[in-house]
């Protein structure tokens, strides 16, 4: 993977709106942008109530991510386009999610909704009719995704990306700074992780940066390159963001996205929790 | 009988994205606790720009959060009390402004312009 494969521009988007065999989807948490206008002839999948499972803490399984792409009229051989707000955090889940269940061409639009508004390019409310597919997801590809016992096991032994703001990973908050601060579990980071946040990565127009500009940003905070890594955030997506710098844009071979995140950590019984700006010791 | 409030949606944690800006604060938000830094952006001319990109940059200048204004232009973050950059991106422009933060309501307003 590099980035002339995983990522596209919003130019080449535009130009390729009408491209037969390219689908484009927008995908986020809170939907309403897509309501009131998207990228003409995307369709949107909702992170939570599309990628959630309603009842388990976990996500749709095999059938129901065959099933949703089936009905949004996604084919095996499409090339998905996928762009969202918040920096591409949760196109950049969803980009890990279709990857996690087989789908063999996506992409992401460099700096999703954000890029595609500052450059004042067009939008549409049209909802596209797609004709339904018989979609088949591959099995779950656990290569990319990590667990809570593999991530206790880490401690010390892998590369552990924390990619929250440096006050989530010191303990002095809870949630990033938009959303109120009340919450159950315990404050702070899994011992021995870096804190590199996921902006680091992404320009102020939502852009990711330059290959050599990310090489240096994980280099400096002592990523080393020939261990396993494992990035979280609080609930996944932020650290999907890093794990596409890492795994599809740098190349790294054995990269996972611990989905589970602090909200689970911080909940477990008995593991152990580092307070401070510093990594913390095994 | 309890009534069923806790729909199975409400059951999935919230994702990172941000609420509704122009919504009222929740009543559970403790203002004698939070630090909240609101308030609108407009353009050259005084009118309100709603789907402008508002980043919130610490004292150092690193990024801490962002979120997009409303129809009606406002925005809203929760902080701490201390010294705050407020960044504002769109489409009409960009503009910066310096707050000095305390607990409780911070009310400012931000324009941009190209």
């Amino acid at each position: 993977m590099s980035r002339d494969t995983a990522l596209v521009s919003a130019d080449w988007a535009e130009k390729n709106l009408d491209a037969p065999g390219v689908v484009f989807v927008e995908v986020d948490e809170d939907t309403s942008a897509y309501d009131g206008g998207h990228i003409p002839g995307a369709v949107k999948i909702d992170w939570k109530t599309d990628l959630q499972d309603p009842v388990r803490r976990d996500f749709v399984n095999q059938e129901q991510f065959s099933a949703l792409l089936s009905e949004k009229g996604i084919a095996n051989d499409d090339t998905v386009v996928l762009y969202g707000g918040n920096n591409n955090w949760f196109a950049a889940y969803a980009y890990w999610y279709f990857k996690l269940y087989g789908h063999r061409d996506v992409k992401l639009i460099d700096g999703g909704r954000k890029k595609w508004e500052l450059d004042a390019r067009p939008y549409n409310k049209d909802v596209p009719v797609r004709a339904a597919t018989q979609y088949q997801a591959s099995a779950p590809d656990l290569s990319i995704r990590a667990f809570r016992d593999e991530v206790v096991q880490a401690i010390g032994v892998k590369n552990l990306v924390d990619v929250r703001s440096p006050d989530e990973f010191a303990g002095r908050l809870l949630a990033p700074a938009h959303l109120p601060q009340e919450q159950s579990q315990r404050a702070g980071h899994i011992p021995t992780a870096l804190s590199v946040p996921w902006s680091k990565a992404a320009n102020e127009d939502g852009t990711f940066k330059s290959d050599d500009e990310l090489a240096k940003i994980y280099g400096d905070a002592g990523l080393d390159g020939s261990k396993d890594t494992i990035a979280y955030c609080r609930i996944g997506e932020r650290s999907s963001h890093t794990w596409f710098v890492l795994k599809e844009l740098l190349g790294h071979e054995n990269v996972k996205n611990y989905d589970g995140s602090w909200t689970e950590y911080g909940s477990l019984i008995g593991v152990p929790i580092a307070l401070g700006d510093e990594p913390g010791k095994a | 009988m309890t009534s069923p409030s806790n729909t199975a949606a409400s059951n999935i944690a919230d994702g990172c994205a941000a609420p509704d800006q122009s919504a009222p604060i929740p009543a559970s938000v403790d203002l004698q606790k939070e630090t909240v830094i609101t308030g609108v952006v407009t353009n050259a001319d005084g009118e309100a720009v709603g789907g402008a990109y508002v980043r919130l940059l610490d004292a150092s200048g690193e990024f801490t959060a962002e979120v997009v204004t409303s129809p009606q232009g406002v925005f809203r973050f929760f902080a701490a009390p201390g010294s705050w950059t407020l960044r504002a991106l769109s489409r009409h422009g960009n503009g910066d402004l310096t707050v000095d933060a305390t607990r409780g309501v911070n009310e400012v307003g931000v324009s941009v312009s190209s």
